[in-house]
């Protein structure tokens, strides 16, 4: 038996080739007057306080770990990204989505569906309480198994700053044989896609905390400087 | 100055989260100005895509980029600017929205699974020879922006948008 520690790295995420462009983009710096500088806004009229506590949207508890997970999204200046939308999707605590397309034999929960929202505060901080969620298999054949993680969606003040990303949990021994996480520009960033332990985030007799601060990159900041 | 969180892919699983009823309902409802923007996500085969998710942000018709919280949960009367839909099972999406003022475009955000991170581009309804990045763009590409008026006098609009291969769509980059 080899060790799953002695198996080499997998090289980082492809995805699918024809989906992939080949062309390389173009710079938006050629249009200093783009609609991208400026973004969607959200409010008390899209998002229900309750929407961010995923253990709460059915009659009865969700099975697996309960936990918060909370931070603060930025800009690459430090400045909070405030009252924008910040959404969460994941697996149950047994690996599997709620979602038709899931075939994975793992059981689904009734009182878990694994989706929610929030808003930004005005200090840009956002907080979700949930599920740990899963590992499950990358494919229905594979032995490749994917770490737990968070997918998030978030805004921020320009459209160009959109960021889909997701998060994943400390310690994790899957993370090093994981693709999808390792298709980071560079190794250190996957750093910035763990979240911390933090016990300041507990929820006492109830929830394990976990901290994961967002930075919205682009656009470049002498760019939007007094641009709004 | 902080490093950007890197993006990852949105999978395959984000129709349980990210669409919302009335998505695609930029425009008021029965708004006698509204067009229909409207067409296919293809891969470099030219096959459909049927999971992406686009996402468009445009100035009102007033040319006010302000925008209006209420894009998740329409209230048939407020103009948010902004709108998500997905596509069906054949690649198709479809948005009703109300022509941008000020510039003739609309800003889009796709969402891919396959894909590492989003795309962006834009869908232009018109186009003036003096636009910054029309102007940038190679002339042979630039027809892949451009939104074609559908015959019928409909006010809809055709934007299929190839992500690889011969009429690949510019993507824009910050």
């Amino acid at each position: 038996m080899t060790p799953l520690d002695a198996l080499p790295p997998p090289p980082p995420y492809q995805g699918i080739p024809q989906r992939r462009p080949q062309q390389p983009p173009l710079s938006l710096l050629c249009d200093p007057d783009a609609v991208e500088l400026t973004g969607p806004v959200f409010g008390p009229a899209d998002v229900d306080p309750g929407d961010a506590d995923l253990t709460r949207r059915h009659p009865g508890e969700p099975i697996g770990e309960r936990i918060t997970v909370a931070g603060r999204v930025t800009d690459r200046r430090g400045r909070p990204v405030r009252g924008q939308l910040v959404e969460l999707w994941q697996a149950n605590a047994a690996g599997r989505y709620a979602h038709p397309d899931d075939r994975h034999p793992a059981p689904l929960d009734p009182n878990f569906t694994g989706a929610g929202r929030c808003l930004t505060d005005g200090e840009g901080r956002y907080r979700f309480v949930t599920i740990r969620p899963g590992a499950y298999p990358l494919d229905g054949r594979s032995a490749v198994w994917r770490p737990a993680h968070l997918h998030f969606s978030l805004f921020g003040t320009a459209f160009a700053q959109r960021l889909v990303t997701q998060m994943y949990f400390p310690g994790d021994p899957l993370l090093a044989h994981d693709s999808i996480a390792r298709a980071v520009p560079e190794p250190a960033a996957l750093d910035r896609l763990i979240g911390a332990y933090d016990p300041a985030l507990n929820v006492p007799g109830h929830a394990l905390g976990y901290r994961w601060d967002v930075v919205l990159d682009g656009p470049a900041a002498t760019w939007t400087e007094g641009s709004r | 100055m902080a490093s950007g969180t890197p993006p990852q892919t949105v999978g395959p699983y984000f129709g349980a989260a990210l669409p919302y009823p009335g998505g695609g309902d930029l425009a008021p409802a029965g708004h006698p100005e509204a067009v229909t923007l409207h067409g296919y996500v293809l891969d470099g085969d030219g096959a459909p895509v049927p999971e992406a998710l686009l996402e468009f942000w445009q100035p009102a018709p007033d040319g006010s980029r302000a925008g209006a919280p209420g894009s998740l949960r329409r209230d048939g009367v407020t103009f948010t600017g902004f709108a998500r839909v997905a596509t069906r099972g054949d690649g198709h999406y479809a948005l009703r929205t109300l022509p941008p003022g000020g510039v003739p475009y609309l800003a889009v955000c796709l969402h891919v699974r396959g894909l590492q991170r989003h795309l962006f581009t834009r869908a232009y309804l018109a186009s003036p020879a003096d636009d910054p990045l029309l102007a940038a763009v190679p002339e042979e590409r630039r027809g892949t922006l451009l939104a074609v008026p559908e015959p019928g006098g409909h006010r809809a609009y055709r934007f299929d948008v190839r992500l690889r291969g011969p009429g690949e769509t510019v993507f824009l980059t910050v």
